[in-house]
């Protein structure tokens, strides 16, 4: 059991691996009701394609959002969220593309729904009925994201930032792709990317570490398998495939995002950092104080409902930049002069001391959701580098790593604009 | 934690919630007034134009420059409809000093900020900037009109719309675009200076301050706070019974591919005397959680929807029942909702529904202490209903509750509503009419 002190932002890590390969992580707070714990696995939507026992397998988009709904059914009938919610814990998950993800949060009873989520999530347990079943639930899944825009406007930027990566795809699937999994699909993957040594459990609140460590250990035994390795498919570069799709949907008003690729760095530690660079740099470029947003604010063209975000999984990386603009092109030409500018004049020395100190401040806040810790030290695990560490990380990152972050990464050849535009679309 | 609430100038109560738990601070500033119709609209729009800048800070630029110097610190705009009370003010967030460099207290400079925001607003000849009042107006008519993007919440306000359209409920926290078109900034800065006069302030402060240095901040930042004559005369008009005799029927086309079933209900004569705790239980019973009898019937057994769940409002007495089902599916839908219900009404009640939905509820209600949005929320909300027990307390009556208290909501309840948003192809299949 490893212990590190994060001296700074007063938080104290618990660790360990069990024999199994299983990583557990554990955040003891005494002074709060709350438990929360995941058990996530190292399998999204994107892990299509994998290769075990030196094979290649490929699988229909949509099964680890599939195995995600059909886990919680117990081989002697009883379903596993029943379970967790009759002990008063507030049980879920989640399919990402790089991930899925089992938790709950709970102020009674830990130990028990601890036992309970490490359970279910190691029984695999599929009938052709019950799979069958669960095609018509998440077919209505899927077509309730056809009717909502931003799933919409999501997918249409990363068809036109990626060729062939799986990212590309919706993690649900189609109705025609889920129609190909049956029961065999699903043992098959859970065999391959639900053993431990493929996953991590995360825990924080008012738990002792040690308990969850033992309880890991007696709940999951096993030996030490094959990690499964995904094949994402060739290198696409950094240039996006198309850089303009608009879509017509019945909203108030249109609705952008600009996103742009980023390789990511080999090492997850100066993954890391690139990660934390990318973050200042938009903060300092479009953050709410920037000249950009402030300016665009005020002349009409940008409302509240304007984020960014710096995403890095299943091998990709990208910035993506959205709101709601009544024109969206003109905000993508106000931002391409934008990055010219910075390329030339880079940032000023006091924007950026203030960024880091908002960054400070706001990653401060960031730290009182267990789940936001939580899901981060996982992240975190399954590339490579330790969550937590980034606070400390950040007073490292320099000005001109930033400007130079802007000026190559977001010239205007290489960033996309998805619109959902309003109404219908001239015959 | 350590709860206090006093009133600290006239008509200003502070409620202190002082916990070392955090890594934050939280303090809500909210200006109490009466949700109207004619009044709906320019009260929401006084705290995003006061957050457009301030006679020290002219400028959004300004502000948020400000801000990050104080270790990105937050204060935003908040409106809320609690009730039918609308709350209209301030809600900041900032790092608490022990983690920062130099271990720098933020509290006095973060509320001399709020005050500066709320009380000293960028202004020429004593007015508003005609600039910042029309560009807020915009962004205010352009959120009205974004509620049309998320058919499923869409559905909930169009239900709640119908249902209470001879009541002020029925206007949203930021009023209608017609109102907010007839906005000028004469007529804004006049609202203004009103509602510092008159309108009832509740400050609610989560953090590691003592109460008397939280007390004493706020009474510095708030000593130029013009007060007139408080008007008290605030509150929830609560209906108990559906306007007819049969549930209404409102039926709506538009272009989704799924249906969104809402049906709202009273909570009826229940509300004359809430009892929270049971309140609570029967949701969950009914509708609120995975284990629910809608969750494991409308959706488990019979698979007719995707989602069923239901929702209360205990400050208006309502209920609102939403579902998405395919178009076919309503009378099913709606059948087998009042069936569930009837279930309840007759007291069929499992031993395991209802130490689930116990548990549940009361295990929400604990880990509300764990979260200072959470806290806000709750404190600001019993305050203006007048109750001081906090979310233990209530937890601990959740176990008192019996079966025969659930069935006597279920009892209480009535239609009022029925909602039903489907697809324009739809339309042919008519045969839903009640």
């Amino acid at each position: 059991m490893q212990r590190t002190e994060y001296k700074d932002i007063g938080e104290v890590l618990h660790s360990t691996v069990l024999p199994n390969g299983l990583k557990i992580n554990v955040i003891e707070k005494p002074d709060f009701a709350t438990c929360y714990a995941v058990l996530a696995t190292d399998y999204g939507g994107a892990h299509r394609d994998f290769y075990l026992d030196g094979e290649l397998k490929k699988t229909p988009a949509g099964v680890a959002h599939f195995l995600e709904h059909k886990m919680f059914d117990l081989p002697n009938g009883d379903n596993a969220l029943e379970l967790l919610s009759l002990n008063g814990a507030d049980p879920n998950a989640f399919t990402s593309s790089s991930m899925t993800a089992y938790y709950f949060s709970c102020t009674e009873k830990f130990e028990d729904n601890l036992k309970l989520l490490l359970h279910f999530v190691s029984t695999p347990y599929f009938t052709e009925e019950t799979v069958s079943k669960e095609q018509g639930i998440i077919a209505q899944e899927i077509s309730m994201g056809e009717d909502n825009p931003g799933v919409i406007i999501y997918y249409n930027l990363l068809s036109m930032l990626y060729r062939e990566h799986p990212i590309k795809d919706r993690v649900a699937g189609s109705v025609e792709s889920i129609s190909q999994i049956t029961a065999r699909t699903l043992y098959d993957c859970h065999k391959a990317f639900y053993s431990p040594v493929n996953m991590c459990l995360c825990v924080e609140g008012n738990v002792k570490a040690e308990r969850v460590f033992e309880i890991a250990g007696e709940v999951l035994g096993g030996e030490k398998c094959e990690k499964p390795r995904a094949e994402f498919g060739a290198d696409e570069g950094e240039l996006p495939v198309e850089q303009y799709k608009k879509e017509y949907m019945p909203v108030s008003a249109p609705q952008f995002l600009i996103g742009a690729k980023i390789a990511p760095c080999r090492d997850a530690k100066e993954k890391l950092y690139q990660r934390l660079t990318a973050q200042l740099a938009l903060r300092m470029l479009v953050g709410y104080s920037s000249p950009f947003y402030t300016r665009l604010y005020a002349e009409g063209l940008l409302n509240r409902d304007f984020d960014y975000e710096v995403d890095f999984f299943a091998d990709t990386g990208s910035v993506i930049i959205g709101g709601e603009s009544s024109q969206p092109e003109k905000v993508l030409e106000e931002l391409i002069k934008e990055v010219d500018r910075v390329r030339d004049e880079g940032f000023d020395e006091k924007s950026f001391e203030l960024a880091k100190k908002a960054s400070l401040g706001a990653r401060l806040r960031g730290l009182e959701d267990f789940e936001n810790v939580c899901i981060s030290i996982v992240e975190g695990e399954f590339e490579g580098f330790d969550a937590l560490e980034a606070i400390p990380m950040l007073s490292t990152v320099s000005l001109e790593d930033c400007r130079s972050f802007v000026a190559e990464k977001l010239q205007k050849d290489r960033l996309a604009i998805s619109i959902i535009a309003t109404g219908r679309e001239e015959p | 934690m350590e709860i206090s609430r006093c009133e600290i100038m006239n008509g200003v109560g502070l409620t202190c919630l002082r916990s070392d738990k955090f890594k934050t601070a939280c303090m809500s500033v909210n200006l109490l007034c009466q949700l109207e119709r004619e009044t709906a609209s320019i009260n929401a729009l006084v705290p995003y134009v006061l957050r457009r800048g301030s006679s020290l800070y002219p400028d959004m630029e300004a502000l948020s420059t400000r801000m990050n110097e104080l270790y990105g610190t937050a204060i935003e705009p908040v409106v809320r409809r609690i009730g039918e009370i609308q709350c209209i003010g301030l809600y900041s967030s900032f790092p608490e000093g022990e983690f920062l460099p130099e271990k720098t207290e933020l509290l006095p400079e973060v509320l001399k900020l709020v005050g500066e925001i709320l009380l000293h607003p960028a202004t020429r000849g004593g007015l508003f900037l005609p600039d910042y009042v029309e560009s807020e107006k915009e962004k205010m008519i352009d959120a009205i009109r974004s509620r049309l993007n998320d058919k499923r919440s869409y559905a909930t306000i169009r239900c709640m719309e119908e249902m209470c359209c001879f009541e002020d409920f029925a206007v949203g926290r930021f009023g209608t675009e017609e109102d907010c078109e007839n906005i000028n900034y004469k007529k804004l800065t006049r609202r203004y200076k009103e509602l510092l006069q008159q309108c009832p302030i509740e400050i609610i402060y989560c953090g590691r301050a003592e109460e008397k240095a939280v007390r004493r901040a706020v009474k510095d930042a708030l000593v130029t706070l013009p007060r007139g004559e408080i008007n008290y005369d605030i509150g929830t008009d609560v209906r108990m019974n559906a306007v007819e005799d049969e549930p209404r029927f409102v039926k709506e086309e538009m272009d989704v591919t799924q249906g969104k079933l809402v049906m709202g209900f009273r909570l009826g004569e229940i509300m004359e005397e809430p009892d929270p705790a049971a309140l609570y239980v029967f949701n969950s019973v009914f509708g609120g959680s995975s284990t629910s009898k809608l969750f494991m019937n409308v959706r488990e057994r019979l698979q007719l929807c995707y989602y069923a769940s239901s929702g209360l409002n205990i400050p208006k007495g309502l209920m609102l029942v939403s579902s998405g089902i395919e178009a076919d599916k309503l009378d099913e839908t709606r059948n087998e909702i009042f069936a569930q219900l009837d279930e309840m009404r007759k007291g069929n009640i499992t031993d395991s529904e209802l130490s689930a939905a116990k548990a549940g509820v009361a295990s929400d209600l604990r880990s509300t202490m764990d979260s200072q949005g959470a806290l806000e929320g709750f404190f600001l909300s019993q305050t203006l209903m007048g109750l001081e027990y906090g979310p233990m307390e209530l937890a601990e009556l959740v176990a008192d509750v019996r079966a025969e208290d659930v069935a006597a909501v279920a009892n209480s309840v009535e239609c009022d509503l029925i909602y039903f948003m489907c697809g324009e192809a739809d339309t042919e299949d008519e045969n839903a009419e009640n």
